[in-house]
């Protein structure tokens, strides 16, 4: 019973995770109607805001002590963080805290980076037959690896967990249970709550702001909005902004979970699109719910009593029940009557 | 006068002596005949292929191990300060290039990919007329490597390749390993584990899926169990995945007290931290610590998987940290050329560039079939693993095995790993028949 519920808390944590990158994924088909196979990019790209953060604030001085010599007889190098020097624990506190606190650099630059996006290539494939618009954002994704490639390398770099939230919550304790019968890592639940409150944020801007109203306004009916006076295009910028906001805070809140590289938003790719077919193409709702399902299915399939009954359902369970929902019901689970079934 | 008739037995007698004397001369000069091989550089270079993942999950292994391959040339051609060339012995190197000329090289990206690997060396073979290849990080792209190497004649010197079924189901007469095996890892980390962890625990693996995930996994399983450890399960998990929590959450309630992690790269930087994120060290079963095991390490991979790896037991084909003579030669020649320590990945490739090399220069020739035949059953020592053996059987290297433990309180980034024991090299021998597998013909096929 207590394996079980950690599974179930894994497969919670793990479809937040996905139901958050496939939001934006959604966000952006169901109001531009655009197929964006660079929503990975913008996820490995928001991983990188947090590396990008992390090398900032370890600028180090280096002094050579010359008491010291490397076994190739060159001086002993000793680095010391500039922002210690300068702010003393509160400067070690900063280094510590590197991940969460790049938000605040990830935030205004992925949005930037959404419009950029938006405007300078996007903009141009509107009309465009769905097969172009997956080339074109395909190509996109591709230049995005390769620029991060050349910057940061090849290889995963590391970004470590904040010290207070290394370790894993004894969860089983909050509920009278025995100690270390249920335990979970602190950064996982942190990631699940994160997923949450995004998730929600989304959909109460969307849902309770005037903003948000005339965006599904256009969602519905673009040319009758557009009617009003209403400039729909920039809204829609504006939207495709916020999905690229979503997908970078996503990344990197990921990144003490799993050192990025630069090929990570195409390993992402492939499973956020499963989670946008099975919640249904557009359908908001539709990914969130398909990200929790999907995420407890494949957690499930990886407990070895369910392995040993059906070898190898672990690695193929979410693509068997896209291909069970697709036969079922092609419009997903909860996607608009019409949309991706001609 | 006398009339010249043709009949039967002087058509006979006519045609017996016209093959001898057209087969004389073949006799005379098989030696010669026989030395047309592939990529004979009589009049051309001589070229060695450099084939390592530049890209893909082993890129940082393979890159290290092209700096290896890349110094071993320039002492090969008597540039710079010698490295091990100063210890290696015996040595038949002169300093002047290979049989007197000088050495070059292509590289290609095997991309951690096996097919990139097999059509990489193909390549090498076909286009750059390279006359031994080497490198890998992966036992795929050595296999794959290997195999092709023997159809065309080629040598191939592998480089990180760990699986048993390199030098042994799938071993091959063209394909000669320097680094250790699964089996040899096994060997040597028991007697630390009985003696770190103690010889009543139950052991749960995760295990990358591909042949040298298994081979490694069965290695350990076979030792720990002989030394009284209970295998409560063994669970397979894709190569290359990047999130493990779903196969880490059942260790925790599987009765299981020690974690055994047949992973490598970055499958191992990924999975080990997450363990440690799980809480695993922090928690007590069975009345014990738990505890993790990763058999197989590198300097590359605990320097990727940061403090998680403080205190975890593994092993190690060569580390920079030796004070033997040869290792400091190494390390020092490596450090001055590329401002760090070398891996145990830039050691292999080192060792293999300069081995076949030496081996050409004793056979006093390139023909692949005589350089085989140097490197078979070929002792020496001053490679930084002390007195070595290239078994004729199965082409596996045999010397000792490194165990070691991560650094609880590192001096420096490169200060990763402390070596806690030797193996010695007749205690990781074995019987070569135990893994199977057929060398093959000496003689080379044509490109």
């Amino acid at each position: 019973m207590n394996a079980l519920l950690a599974q179930l808390l894994n497969g919670l944590d793990k479809g937040g995770a996905y139901a958050l990158i496939a939001l934006g994924l959604t966000l952006v088909f169901g109001t531009l109607g655009v197929v964006n196979f660079a929503h990975g990019a913008l996820f490995m790209l928001g991983c990188f805001c947090a590396v990008t953060f992390r090398y900032l604030i370890t600028i180090e001085t280096v002094t050579v002590d010359p008491s010291r010599v490397s076994p190739w007889g060159a001086p002993v190098e000793v680095r010391t963080p500039v922002v210690q020097e300068w702010f003393g624990d509160f400067g070690a506190i900063l280094v510590d805290y590197s991940v969460p606190i790049s938000l605040l650099l990830a935030v205004p630059l992925m949005l930037a980076i959404g419009i950029a996006m938006e405007r300078g290539l996007i903009k141009h494939f509107y009309k465009r037959s769905h097969a172009e618009q997956i080339l074109v954002t395909f190509g996109l994704a591709i230049v995005l690896q390769e620029i991060v490639k050349s910057l940061f390398g090849a290889n995963p770099v590391p970004q470590p967990t904040p010290v207070d939230l290394r370790g894993a919550a004894d969860i089983g304790a909050w509920f009278g249970m025995a100690p270390h019968v249920l335990t979970y890592p602190w950064w996982r639940l942190i990631y699940l709550l994160f997923s949450v409150a995004v998730i929600g944020g989304v959909f109460a801007f969307l849902h309770l702001t005037t903003f948000g109203m005339v965006v599904r306004a256009g969602m519905a009916d673009r040319e009758a909005v557009g009617l009003l006076g209403i400039n729909i295009d920039r809204r829609f910028t504006i939207v495709f902004g916020l999905a690229a906001v979503v997908a970078g805070v996503a990344g990197v809140m990921y990144t003490p979970l799993l050192a990025p590289n630069y090929h990570l938003g195409m390993d992402f790719l492939v499973l956020s699109f499963v989670v946008v077919v099975v919640g249904g193409m557009g359908s908001l709702p539709g990914a969130v719910a398909a990200g929790f399902l999907l995420g407890i299915l494949q957690s499930i399939a990886s407990v070895t009593e369910v392995k040993s009954l059906i070898p190898g359902i672990d690695q193929v369970v979410i693509y068997l029940v896209a291909v069970v929902v697709l036969l079922v019901r092609p419009r997903g689970l909860m996607g608009r009557r019409g949309i991706m079934e001609a | 006068m006398t009339k010249f008739r043709v009949d039967r037995r002087t058509v006979l007698k006519g045609t017996g002596a016209g093959i001898v004397a057209l087969g004389a001369p073949h006799f005379f000069i098989r030696n010669a005949w026989a030395q047309q091989f592939c990529n004979d550089p009589t009049k051309g270079k001589i070229v060695f292929g450099f084939n390592v993942p530049q890209t893909g999950t082993y890129a940082e292994e393979g890159l290290e191990q092209l700096t290896g391959y890349k110094l071993a040339v320039q002492h090969i051609n008597g540039e710079g300060d010698g490295g091990m060339l100063n210890t290696y012995k015996p040595l038949s190197l002169k300093g002047n290039g290979l049989l007197g000329r000088k050495v070059e090289y292509v590289t290609g990206d095997t991309q951690t990919n096996t097919d990139a690997a097999r059509d990489g060396a193909r390549r090498m073979i076909e286009r750059d007329k390279a006359i031994m290849v080497t490198g890998s990080v992966t036992s795929g792209e050595a296999i794959a490597q290997q195999a092709l190497c023997q159809e065309r004649g080629v040598i191939y010197m592998s480089g990180l390749t760990h699986s048993n079924d390199t030098t042994g189901k799938d071993k091959r007469r063209y394909g000669f390993r320097h680094f250790f095996n699964a089996y040899q890892s096994g060997v040597a980390i028991a007697p630390f584990l009985a003696e770190a962890y103690g010889k009543d625990r139950r052991a749960y693996h995760l295990t990358a899926d591909y042949t040298w995930g298994w081979t490694q996994e069965e290695s350990i399983k076979a030792a720990t169990e002989a030394l009284g450890w209970e295998t409560v399960a063994t669970v397979r998990t894709p190569l290359g995945l990047g999130d493990y929590s779903q196969y880490l959450t059942p260790v925790l309630n599987s009765g299981a007290d020690v974690l055994i992690l047949n992973h490598y790269g970055h499958d191992m930087v990924n999975s080990l931290p997450q363990a440690v994120q799980f809480g695993i060290r922090e928690r007590q079963a069975n009345g014990k610590n738990f505890e993790i095991v990763v058999p197989m390490f590198s300097e590359l991979m605990a320097v990727g998987a940061g403090d998680a790896v403080k205190g975890i037991i593994g092993t190690q084909n060569w580390n920079w940290q030796l004070d033997d003579e040869a290792s400091k030669a190494f390390t020092q020649s490596y450090g001055k050329a590329y401002g760090a320590p070398p891996s145990q990945s830039a050691h292999t490739g080192y060792v293999q560039a300069i081995l076949y090399a030496d081996a050409v220069e004793r056979a006093g020739t390139l023909y692949p079939p005589e350089v085989i035949k140097a490197l078979e059953g070929f002792e020496f020592d001053g490679m930084g693993n002390g007195p070595t053996l290239y078994r004729d059987s199965d082409h596996q290297c045999f010397k000792e095995v490194l165990v070691v433990r991560g650094n609880e309180k590192p001096t420096s980034r490169f200060d990763v790993l402390n070596v806690i024991g030797k193996t010695a090299r007749n205690e990781v021998t074995y019987d070569p028949s135990i893994f199977g597998g057929e060398l093959g013909p000496y003689e080379p096929n044509q490109c």
